[in-house]
């Protein structure tokens, strides 16, 4: 029961961080109809501009607080990694929207490449660690053989995650820019005739779906105390996995499936063997893609003859 | 008594199909005279493309049966046995009968013979014309080339094979007068042509019936009148049976001996294109009248 | 930032191009600052730490926005030139061009042996010539999938590994000679590729993509914790080295040089390797070319432009898509067990999703279907991922730190974008037909559609 609930508490927080990825994969699918492949290295960027924010804020300018820090580390990287993607957007998927199909998806495999390969050169092939920070933690069931605890920093990330996520369900659903994004999924041809700039739109997409990969990224410095140019793809997949178990294009769906394929991969863990945890979550998604391909929340595709 | 309750080819019985909480048929039954060229009419959203889809397999349908008949017209006695048994196909001296809702979609054009065209036309753009017709015939070529192993190692009975179907590809491409473009691609055909390579491809499948899914849409009045020259001389010179879906009134009422009426997913009328026309049913579902309306134009019809 | 400049007006809106140059150099600089202009590393105590390279910073933001300004001013400023047309090799001229690039590749390994001796051309053979030739033959069997099918698999390396673990395990547990070995490498995964197609042959599109590329990240994570069966990350070595016929390529005395009367050299068996792949490829082309023609070939290619309408003529859908997946794994079993018996060493690391990619890139930049366009993409990619290794005079330029091969996965990344953008469709993107009445006319690349999945 000890293990069970610690291992509930881990994997809540683990999921927290594969649904924000996870999200950006959504939407974009929502709208332009692409797997964004180069969308979990957006992540990895994001989680390097998180440790060099960190480093610039404790070390140059000297800043105690470990709270302020993360918040600057959290603006600074939403700020950045928007830029990012915004950039990517527009230099290899918007000059191929409208031509063959299979183009943007090889041109955002390329990008993947270059994303962590441009790390790897810039910043070096070392795991890049920080100070270990909010890691005291909290005992919530004292027991002398297993003893559950909550550390700060998962209340942290369940925090952020909880706040940021209510605000952009107020962006998506409350706001013209959101009502714009919605009916550019609907339809993209119409929505354009109604006047709304599709290509801003689809860009803004894009921007949303990179800051909220940043919160992500900054989480995950915060959590693991390490990156490296390499931890793209894995969480990429794992969070497009998320993607398509909630029902991709649905927004709760990414985040009920995030928190699924975190729970599923710390409980695999926990009861059967690390070895195989990627496995299994590959094997999750392939098996959600055959037998279930319109997800938890998404809307079954019938095939128009 | 007509041809298509003396000798039917097609069996429709209460066909019904839902589609969640939508029911787009509502059991329905006709069928379909041998010989005949049938046509399935009605106001936009009656549910003809769901029918034509469930003869040919692409859906599934909640309720009914279809069966086709191949040879003799006394197999028909035979179809309570055949429901019964668990076969999607009932044989009996040569002549079988086919069920049709019991088969893939593929099934029905490979076994059955039962080939369609599609409302949006679906050729394949990046091929020629000629290997439209060829990807027609694949069934007899796949037998001919020994599932391609024989056919890599050169054996002469494909070659020989294949240029019997390279001539009845010729044969259709005079019919549909398009000799000339056999070497262009399909996609850079005039849309009047498509329409009627379409028709050329599915009749390659030598089918005994063949479903057109508004083959008379886009065309100009001159391209409508070789169209109907067309499938008059695929009933006579080919002795395929044609079902056909139709907006085009004068193309329905003039080459078609057996017209089905439907709105919103039920009959309203079945009969020859002069009956259909005269039917006050008929023409408030055209003109959109509320039910009670029906009978005083009945009465108007009447005097 | 518009590329459509007006057609009619040469003149150049100063304001609004200084502008633009403005902004990139602002996005240059969010973008580039943190990664280049700062560095991170760790100290003496393995604390990371902060270092800056603002020189460089600012030589990388220079070029891009000088770059950027002079394509606003002579490049997008100009009036569009008429795009050519697509590059469409004739049929004349393909008659003509095969014998003699075939006749290339069976000179190759002799002329560059004549021309610099044993110890200089072993590079040549090895390095570019068998590793080309292997990607082309990759390029080829993917193409059968993706060119010819239309269904986009992002796991094709998965085969290669069967083959190639086939071709190890087998080898060295029975005993078991390469020639034997060849035939059985490629049906076990063309049985593969059957078992991995059967689930997945009723998904379209990006999805087939994504569970193609999960099974094939499958495979190799279960070769590498699956330590007893496969030794793990430690890889398979000491795999036998094919045979000419029962002639093994050693300096013993039945050996090839002893028997031959040659004096012993490693040449022998590269030379002899360098056949071995091209015959392998050639058979690969061959098979290629001939089911093309065949009806299962022609209903691939129905099957990439319309899935529907193959289904209304009787086409059965499933086999016709699993037969290609198991045609395709069937040449990625060959060209493994081939590469197993070459390296005499594998390991997971070689089949990573990094070679999908690289080969999905070859048969997609050559266009998809073409088989000449897989050789030149082949040659492009692979000969110039070789060639940067010879890029030691650039340590002239940039220093002795420098390292091309470093930049060279970041080149390709870069490459395969680039690509796209100029060439959606790939370098050859005419499609020849397969039987003709009258003339063999090539169908432009814009009519051909590109696959459901």
């Amino acid at each position: 029961m000890e293990v069970f609930l610690q291992q509930l508490i881990n994997g809540i927080t683990l999921g927290s961080i594969y649904g924000l990825i996870a999200i950006g994969y959504t939407m974009v699918f929502g709208i332009i109809g692409m797997v964004n492949f180069a969308h979990g290295d957006v992540f990895m960027v994001s989680a390097f501009i998180a440790v060099i924010t960190f480093l610039i804020v404790t070390t140059w300018l000297g800043i105690g607080s470990i709270a302020l820090a993360l918040f600057i580390c959290l603006i600074a990287a939403m700020v950045l990694t928007s830029i990012w993607n915004w950039t990517i957007e527009r230099v290899a998927y918007r000059p191929l929207r409208g031509s063959f199909r299979l183009a943007p998806l090889i041109s955002a495999i390329g990008m993947s490449i270059f994303l962590s390969n441009f790390v790897q050169v810039a910043q070096g092939p070392r795991n890049k660690p920080v100070t270990p920070m909010l890691t005291d933690v909290i005992t919530l069931i004292r027991s002398d053989i297993y003893s559950v605890t909550i550390s700060y920093k998962q209340i942290m990330i369940w925090a952020v995650t909880a706040v940021l996520l209510m605000g952009f369900w107020y962006l998506v659903q409350k706001t013209p820019l959101g009502r714009a994004q919605r009916a550019c999924e609907q339809d993209r041809k119409m929505a354009s005739l109604l006047g709304i700039d599709v290509d801003r739109t689809i860009s803004l997409t894009f921007v949303m779906g990179a800051a909220l990969a940043a919160v992500a990224g900054v989480m995950y410095m915060v959590y693991y105390g390490v990156v490296s140019f390499s931890d793209g793809f894995t969480p990429g997949v794992k969070a497009f996995t998320a993607a398509v178990l909630g029902g991709i294009g649905s927004l709760p769906g990414a985040v009920i499936g995030g928190l699924l394929i975190g729970l599923i991969e710390v409980f695999w863990s926990a009861y059967f063997t690390i070895d195989y945890k990627d496995v299994a979550a590959f094997s999750i998604l392939v098996v959600v893609l055959i037998f279930m391909p319109q997800g938890i929340l998404g809307k079954p595709e019938v095939e128009k003859v | 008594m007509s041809r298509w309750q003396t000798q039917p080819l097609l069996e429709v019985e209460h066909l019904t199909m839902r589609f969640g909480g939508l029911v787009a048929i509502n059991d329905l039954s006709f069928t379909v005279g041998q010989g005949d060229i049938t046509a399935l009419i009605g106001p936009n959203g009656a549910g003809k493309t769901t029918v034509f889809n469930c003869i040919t397999g692409f859906y599934k349908p909640t309720e009914g049966r279809i069966a086709l008949r191949h040879g003799e017209q006394s197999i028909w006695q035979e179809l309570p046995r055949a429901t019964q048994a668990s076969g999607r196909k009932w044989a009996k001296g040569g002549s079988s009968l086919w069920l049709l809702e019991r088969m893939p979609d593929f099934e029905v054009s490979a076994h059955a013979k039962v080939a369609r065209t599609f409302q949006n036309i679906r050729l394949f753009q990046g091929m020629t014309v000629l290997e439209n017709l060829l990807v027609a015939q694949h069934n007899p070529l796949m037998l001919a080339s020994g599932w391609s192993v024989l056919g890599i190692l050169g054996f002469s009975g494909y070659k020989k094979s294949e240029k019997a179907s390279i001539e009845k590809a010729t044969y259709w491409l005079d019919k549909i007068g398009l000799i000339d473009r056999a070497d262009d691609p399909a996609g850079d055909l005039p849309y009047g042509a498509q329409r009627r390579l379409e028709i050329a491809r599915a009749m390659c499948t030598d089918p005994v019936l063949l479903c057109l899914d508004e083959p008379a849409a886009g065309l100009n009045p001159r391209e409508s009148l070789e169209l109907n020259t067309l499938l008059r001389s695929i009933r006579t010179d080919e002795g395929t049976s044609v079902l056909l879906i139709e907006h085009d009134m004068s193309v329905v009422m003039e080459i078609s001996d057996h017209v089905v009426v439907l709105d919103y997913g039920t009959k309203i009328s079945d009969g020859s294109p002069s009956e259909v026309k005269a039917d006050p049913k008929v023409i408030a579902a055209y003109l959109g009248v509320e039910d009670d309306e029906v009978e005083e134009i009945e009465a108007e019809v009447a005097s | 930032m518009s590329h459509d400049a007006p057609a009619a007006a040469p003149s150049i809106d100063w304001s609004r191009t200084l502008k633009d140059a403005v902004i990139t150099g602002l996005i240059a600089t969010a973008i580039l600052g943190p990664f280049i202009g700062l560095v991170t590393v760790q100290d003496m105590e393995h604390r990371l730490i902060l270092q800056t390279r603002w020189p460089l910073f600012l030589a990388l933001l220079a070029i891009l926005v000088v770059g950027r300004l002079l394509l606003q001013i002579f490049v997008w400023g100009r009036p569009a030139k008429p795009k050519r047309a697509p590059l469409a090799l004739p049929p004349s001229v393909e008659r003509i061009a095969a014998p003699f690039f075939i006749g290339l590749l069976f000179v190759f390994p002799i002329s560059v042996l004549f021309a610099l001796g044993p110890q200089g051309s072993i590079k040549w053979i090895d390095n570019y010539g068998i590793q080309i030739l292997i990607y082309i033959m990759l390029g080829w069997g993917l193409n059968i999938v993706v060119g010819l099918a239309g269904l986009l698999d992002l796991g094709y390396v998965a085969f290669y590994a069967v083959g190639a673990y086939s071709y190890a395990l087998l080898a060295k547990t029975f005993g078991l000679s390469f020639w034997v070995l060849l035939p059985l490498a490629g049906i076990l995964a063309s049985f593969w590729g059957i078992i991995l197609g059967f689930p997945v042959l009723r998904l379209r599109g990006d999805y087939l993509a994504i569970v193609t590329l999960a099974f094939g990240e499958i495979i190799r994570l279960i070769l590498i914790n699956w330590v007893d069966f496969t030794s793990g990350y430690a890889g398979i070595s000491g795999i036998p080295r094919p045979t000419l016929f029962g002639i093994p390529f050693n300096a013993s005395d039945n050996g090839f040089a002893a028997t031959f009367g040659l004096e012993f050299s490693p040449i022998h068996r590269t030379i002899f390797l360098y056949y071995l792949i091209l015959a392998l490829a050639l058979l690969t082309a061959f098979v290629t070319t001939k089911l093309r023609r065949l009806p299962i070939g022609r209903a691939w290619e129905a099957l990439r432009e319309d899935e529907i309408a193959c289904r209304s003529l009787g086409i059965n859908t499933t086999t016709t898509k699993l037969t290609a997946f198991a045609t395709g794994a069937m040449f990625a079993g060959f060209a493994g067990s081939f590469f197993a018996a070459r390296q005499g060493f594998i390991s997971p690391e070689s089949f990573t999703f990094m070679e999908s990619a690289n080969i999905l890139a070859i048969v997609v930049l050559g266009g998809m279907g073409s088989l000449w366009g897989v050789v030149i993409a082949a040659v492009a990619l692979v000969g110039g991922f070789e060639l940067m290794r010879e890029m030691d005079f650039l340590k002239l330029i940039f220093g002795t730190d420098f390292d091309p091969t470093q930049y060279r996965t970041l080149l390709f990344g870069a490459a395969m974008v680039g690509i796209m953008l100029w060439k959606p469709r790939g370098l050859i993107s005419t499609r020849e037909p397969t039987a003709f009445l009258k003339e063999r006319k090539a169908v432009s690349g814009s009519l051909v559609t590109e696959g459901h999945g």
